[in-house]
């Protein structure tokens, strides 16, 4: 049925993140109604990928109860269902069974894009104009004269209103709101250039002038908003992939009430006092202690710690933590708004540093462009005057001077290579959020990662498979397969038949392990001291000594480590070859850092760090005049990356973490970042190029205009002619990046594991 | 001169035709799947329109 489901996408590389099945309660939360009792509920499917999957996706969704229609949108990779009644219709379970993972979407995400609409909408307008504007000026400029010629260009003026209106509307906001606050960029030129061609042209042809500019004006005004649009259709392409990833904060939680009763109430809802059910699976909303229950914590986005925490009731927990094993009752100590989530995001606002106060190269650059123009025009205009004594001689020549100055290939230089540059991340599994991160990425002389999820994947992995007898491995893999406590997965990966009993119970015990009976004996697997109560204990190991045992005497014990992500050190190893001095920060003891370190070849760690450790460490680094990428995953992580001058997160990353992150990778290996970080530089050389070509051309073309050699038809051709050249430059960068190095299949663990699982 | 009385008009009412026509696509909402118009097209409909 699912002919595609699994592993067709780049985004699947992720199916390896603990993610529970939003339920039924979340996903009414999630809906957004329709009025008259019908609800609209929007999922993300990232498998969906071919016409089988549409058709097999809005057959089995309309077949269920209540459901009234499920329409399938290939381009963003989304379902909306549609249904009535009080009872969700179980779509979640239905996709599951097809085989596709689903993702919840937050109601106010699906709002349509306005500001893409208009954009579009500008530039159809604006195509318009300029087409049939450029159609009169053609027949003027081959000769059409007197009444025909004045008819033209009335023509001409009524159509460039509804343009300028409506097109040149952006630019004459954006103009005017630089203005107001005292600064300048690339609009004001466009908006005074625009408007003044729009009113010369106008009084030449009340006049029964030669020359009108209408083409001019219009035609620029098409050829930026191009460029603008193109910008803005890259970061929304990256903002709904993005958005299209699992959410791994809680939307809301279980409530038990005095009376017994339970509601299912929205985060922002939950007060202290309050008891809250957490199930095994599900994260902790709200800062809290546990009541009732012992369970295993993964703490591990966090505090960055790679072990699980066993808890019992009293102890403390945060929000953000992933409860494993067993269910827990906890009283809320915080409201939302004042739990460890919202203190990060208050620590991240307060440490918003270098990117608040970083500059677009292109508003640098119009910042002196722009007086430099209009001072030039206004020199030319008193030249005129002195040398002819005609007024209108000197505006006129004046304001082609102003025209032909118009930065239209600057206005394209920068978007048409950033366009260009994302795509080429975009096709490599790398979301950019914007320009402006990729001109900062260029800039980075220091590297900030994260270790527990970023350097590695937060996730263990057995490494003594081959030493244990396989009889005893696929016993303890059939155990494993009942739990989800991160050891257990790792070790429920070595399943396979080697003639071992059939296990018959099977009971898991929060904080302690699995135990099972099989052909009369008890089997536990878990802890050293409580699986192996006969046997005299022995060390615990690193990872609590993890045992599988027959009867209370040991079989079998593993060894754990933290798999390393994918290339983590040839990704290293390159950023150290493009001059990036790599460090490590992490909130993990010493001894797992220094052994992450020394595998990677990472010169400086800094261990045990709290979230503001992080910050103060990235902004020592800034004062001390280095540019600091910080690459990191976990809720710690994020004040950090609000203060770095560029972040990159994993798509694994907390949510708060990936929408800080100017940059979110896909893919699980490394080696991202540095193609990354390639790609910023490369693109970076080209928009200087482009700049410069830009001013090569003004050079020339400014001349011509101040000694009034200028006509509407050497405008035209000026300025078009420039917009290309420097759209083929930026297109060079295709080329460019296909050099890098190619791209590297995404890393296959359970390969891996068939090799070893034969060795042994 | 005369010709161009109608013809200009007539050029300028099937430009605005056009883009009206794309404003009315653009509306409703008919650039909002292009990948998946393409692949609908290969969907067999064997059931009746609900």
């Amino acid at each position: 049925m699912s002919c595609c489901a699994p592993g067709a996408e780049m985004a699947l590389d992720l199916d390896r993140v603990t993610t529970v099945l939003p339920s039924s309660q979340e996903i009414r939360l999630a809906s957004r109604s329709l009025g008259d009792d019908l609800r609209q509920t929007d999922l993300s499917v990232p498998a969906v990928h071919c016409a089988a999957c549409i058709q097999a996706i809005e057959t089995a969704l309309g077949k269920l109860e209540h459901v009234e229609g499920a329409r399938v949108n290939l381009s963003t990779k989304r379902v909306s269902v549609r249904w009535r009644g009080d009872e969700v219709p179980p779509f979640v379970a239905a996709l599951g069974r097809l085989g596709y993972e689903v993702h919840l979407f937050d109601p106010d995400i699906g709002e349509k894009d306005k500001t893409l609409s208009e954009l579009i909408r500008a530039v159809a307008v604006a195509g318009f104009a300029a087409g049939n504007i450029m159609l009169l000026s053609v027949s003027v400029w081959s000769g059409a004269e007197g009444a025909t010629r004045d008819l033209f260009h009335w023509v001409s003026a009524l159509i460039a209103i509804p343009a300028l209106a409506f097109a040149g509307g952006i630019f004459f906001r954006s103009a005017w709101n630089a203005l107001r606050h005292g600064r300048m960029n690339m609009d004001v030129p466009i908006a005074v250039g625009v408007s003044l061609a729009y009113a010369m042209s106008l009084y030449e042809t009340i006049n029964h002038g030669d020359h009108a500019y209408f083409d001019a004006a219009v035609s620029l005004l098409f050829f930026l908003l191009i460029g603008r649009t193109l910008d803005h259709v890259m970061r929304e392409r990256a903002r709904t992939a993005v958005n299209g990833l699992s959410r791994l904060a809680a939307r809301g939680a279980m409530v038990l009430r005095d009376d017994g009763a339970r509601d299912y109430l929205p985060v922002g809802e939950i007060e202290p006092g309050m008891q809250l059910l957490i199930a095994a699976g599900e994260r902790i909303p709200v800062d809290g202690t546990i009541i009732r229950g012992s369970s295993d914590l993964d703490c591990s986005l966090v505090s960055g710690e790679s072990t699980p925490r066993t808890v019992v009731s009293g102890a403390f927990v945060q929000a953000g933590i992933l409860n494993l094993t067993g269910p827990l009752t906890i009283e809320a100590t915080a409201a939302a708004k004042d739990s460890f989530l919202a203190e990060m995001v208050r620590l991240m606002e307060a440490a918003e540093g270098g990117r608040a106060h970083y500059r677009r190269i292109a508003d640098r650059v119009s910042a002196l462009y722009a007086p430099v123009v209009h001072l030039t025009a206004f020199v030319t205009f008193l030249g005129w005057m002195a040398a002819t004594g005609d007024w209108h001689r000197a505006i006129t020549i004046a304001i082609a001077v102003l025209i032909i100055t118009c930065p239209c290939a600057l206005g394209l230089a920068v978007p048409i290579v950033q366009v260009v540059a994302a795509r080429r991340l975009f096709e490599n599994g790398v979301m950019v959020k914007d320009g402006s991160a990729m001109e900062r990425l260029a800039a980075i002389d220091t590297a900030v990662f994260d270790k527990t999820g970023t350097l590695t994947l937060g996730q263990p992995r057995l490494i003594n498979a081959s030493s244990i007898d396989p009889v005893m491995l696929a016993i303890a893999a059939d155990m494993a397969a009942h739990s989800r406590h991160p050891f257990s997965k790792a070790i429920a990966g070595f399943a396979g038949f080697s003639g071992q009993p059939k296990l018959e119970t099977v009971s898991e015990h929060p904080g302690f392990g699995i135990e099972a009976t099989a052909a009369g004996s008890t089997w536990r697997l878990g802890r050293r001291g409580w699986a192996g109560w006969k046997a005299r204990t022995g060390g615990e190991g690193r990872y609590g000594g993890t045992v599988l045992s027959k009867n209370g005497m040991i079989v079998a014990s593993f060894v754990f480590e933290d798999a390393l992500r994918a290339d983590a050190r040839t990704a290293i190893g390159q950023l150290n070859e493009a001059q990036v001095s790599v460090e490590m920060l992490s909130g993990d003891t010493a001894a797992a850092c220094r052994e992450v370190a020394e595998t990677l070849t990472v010169d400086h760690f800094v261990p045990a760090l709290l979230p503001s450790g992080k910050v103060e460490r990235v902004e020592a680094l800034a004062k001390a005049g280095h540019k600091v990428l910080m690459v990191g995953d976990g809720l710690n992580d994020t004040p950090a990356l609000g203060a770095a001058h560029v972040s990159i997160a994993p798509a694994t990353a907390a949510d708060i973490g990936r929408n800080a992150a100017d940059f979110v990778f896909l893919r699980e290996s490394l080696l991202a970042i540095p193609l990354a970080l390639d790609v910023s530089r490369k693109a970076g050389r080209l928009i200087r190029q482009n700049i410069a070509i830009a001013i090569i051309y003004n050079t020339v073309a400014v001349p011509i205009a101040i000694l009034g050699h200028v006509t509407p038809l050497i405008a035209a051709i000026a300025m078009s002619a420039s917009s290309l050249l420097v759209i083929a430059n930026a297109l060079r960068l295709q080329g460019f990046v296909r050099d890098a190095p190619a791209r590297i299949a995404p890393y296959d663990r359970r390969s891996g594991i068939g090799d070893w699982a034969q060795m042994s | 001169m005369t010709t161009l009385v109608y013809l200009i008009p007539v050029a300028l009412f099937l430009g605005a035709l056009g883009l009206s026509g794309f404003l009315w696509a653009l509306r409703s909402g008919q650039y909002e799947d292009l990948d998946g118009a393409a692949e609908r097209i290969l969907i067999d409909r064997d059931d009746k329109p609900r």
